[in-house]
């Protein structure tokens, strides 16, 4: 059954702008090379300043979503209050490492606007050891490829439209190097105004 | 003759709808030396009197105000060993609360959480409630200061300024007319004191009460001020 976290296929991508952050990924579900959906979308919003991407074994993906979703409507109605992305990230970590030793076979990334407009992205790895870097975020079987595009595309500062652009420029010349990733993709633009949800044209090849 | 029938068991209800043991937890509460809470604008302190039974006794290690976690603190009126329980329970879940969401635990969840321990004590089998009432200070989640009332029944509170213990109505009466709205929390800690004095047999010396702040001048962590720091407040 080879390797858990590259069966199903996906890839997922979060970059930070100015005030503004976006979050990516793509829609393909598969069995190995055997495409079997091309409507599963791997982004969730978690409240309306946190999303939440997961990339690896759909099953996991959808199991972790759950669990994390109890957590967070439990917090919200407990405190009367949103959850910090910051927090959500530590959430997601601690979630992780409860599975030390069987952990689930998904990589999450984390995009949200703090209550003062600065943005936040961490990722971490399937027991919750986490990164909370300056500039973008990749994981799922088109990491590597999607990398190489950030790297040389993204710059500090950018504003909300030209964020769109350059990450949807760089999620689609990964995942079209990834015969595991692609089929269609989803962006969450997210600004102190608001969120707004785009449909990604792409390849369907 | 009739209550005490049922006082066997405080998961029993009377046929009136009491459960005597709480009011006797109450009870035991009115009887414990007087602690206040105060919220100023830009912090909140915690001001307790200290009962030293005899002059044997070493002052400095009966302790009525502790700290919860680095931004909450706590005191009581009622029965020292019990409140001990407490602290544990609360420090506990404060601390797991940190752990979990890598941010310190605020004020009103800490109050809860302490809430939730003493209303399970009033529901199980084989276990008294706690014969005391808790002050829970400290940072809300959006930063600004919080004060918390715990009682034996479960419930908890909001107070912008509060008092338990044998003198709590008085004090009460004395709070309403002192308190303002834009307090800042110097002039707090000042009141407390004041009220304090109010009930207290004879002059107040820093060996006879305690002080727990958080915000203001001694910025925003929960500390207990020193001896020498009280001794100011009071000349």
């Amino acid at each position: 059954m080879s390797n858990p976290f590259t069966l199903n296929g996906g890839t997922v991508l979060s970059m930070k702008g100015k005030n503004c952050v976006v979050i990516l990924c793509d829609t393909r579900l598969g069995s190995q090379y055997e495409t079997v959906s091309t409507s599963f979308p791997k982004i969730f919003k978690m409240n309306p300043r946190v999303f939440f991407g997961l990339a690896g074994l759909a099953s996991d993906v959808i199991t972790l979503h759950h669990k994390l979703r109890f957590h967070v409507n439990l917090f919200q109605l407990k405190q009367e209050r949103s959850m910090p992305p910051h927090v959500f990230s530590k959430l997601v970590s601690t979630t992780l490492y409860e599975k030390r030793f069987g952990s689930f076979f998904a990589q999450p990334i984390i995009a949200g606007l703090h209550d003062d407009g600065s943005p936040f992205i961490s990722s971490m790895d399937s027991i919750g050891a986490t990164t909370e870097p300056e500039d973008f975020v990749v994981a799922g079987t088109g990491a590597d490829y999607v990398t190489g595009a950030c790297e040389k595309y993204w710059e500090k500062d950018m504003e909300p439209r030209q964020l769109l652009k350059v990450a949807d420029k760089c999620l689609q010349a990964g995942v079209n190097r990834d015969a595991f990733s692609g089929w269609g993709g989803v962006a969450y633009l997210i600004t102190p105004e608001g969120v707004e949800k785009f449909d990604l044209k792409m390849r369907q090849d | 003759m009739q209550e005490s029938a049922y006082s066997f068991s405080l998961t029993t209800f009377s046929p009136s709808g009491k459960l005597g043991q709480i009011d006797h937890a109450f009870a035991a509460v009115a009887g414990g030396s007087t602690s206040i809470g105060i919220k100023a604008v830009d912090g909140v302190v915690l001001a307790a009197e200290k009962k030293i039974r005899s002059e044997l006794i070493e002052k400095e290690s009966v302790i009525k105000v502790a700290k919860l976690s680095k931004y909450c603190g706590v005191t009581y009126a009622g029965m020292g060993p019990d409140f001990r329980v407490l602290l544990k329970e609360g420090r506990k879940d404060a601390e797991a609360y940190r752990v979990r969401f890598g941010e310190e635990c605020p004020v009103s969840e800490v109050s809860r959480n302490l809430a939730q321990v003493m209303q399970e004590y009033t529901q199980s089998g084989g276990v008294r409630p706690f014969g005391c009432s808790l002050l829970v200070i400290g940072k809300e989640a959006d930063g600004k200061p919080g004060l918390f009332q715990v009682d034996p029944s479960g419930s908890f509170f909001a107070w912008k300024a509060a008092c338990v213990g044998h003198g709590a109505s008085d004090a009460q009466s004395y709070l309403e007319k002192r308190y303002e709205e834009k307090l800042g929390l110097d002039d707090a800690i000042h009141i407390a004191l004041l009220t304090l004095q109010e009930s207290f047999d004879g002059k107040l010396t820093p060996e006879s009460c305690e002080i727990g702040v958080c915000g203001g001048k001694y910025g925003s962590e929960f500390r207990r001020l020193t001896m020498e720091e009280i001794d100011e407040y009071l000349s």
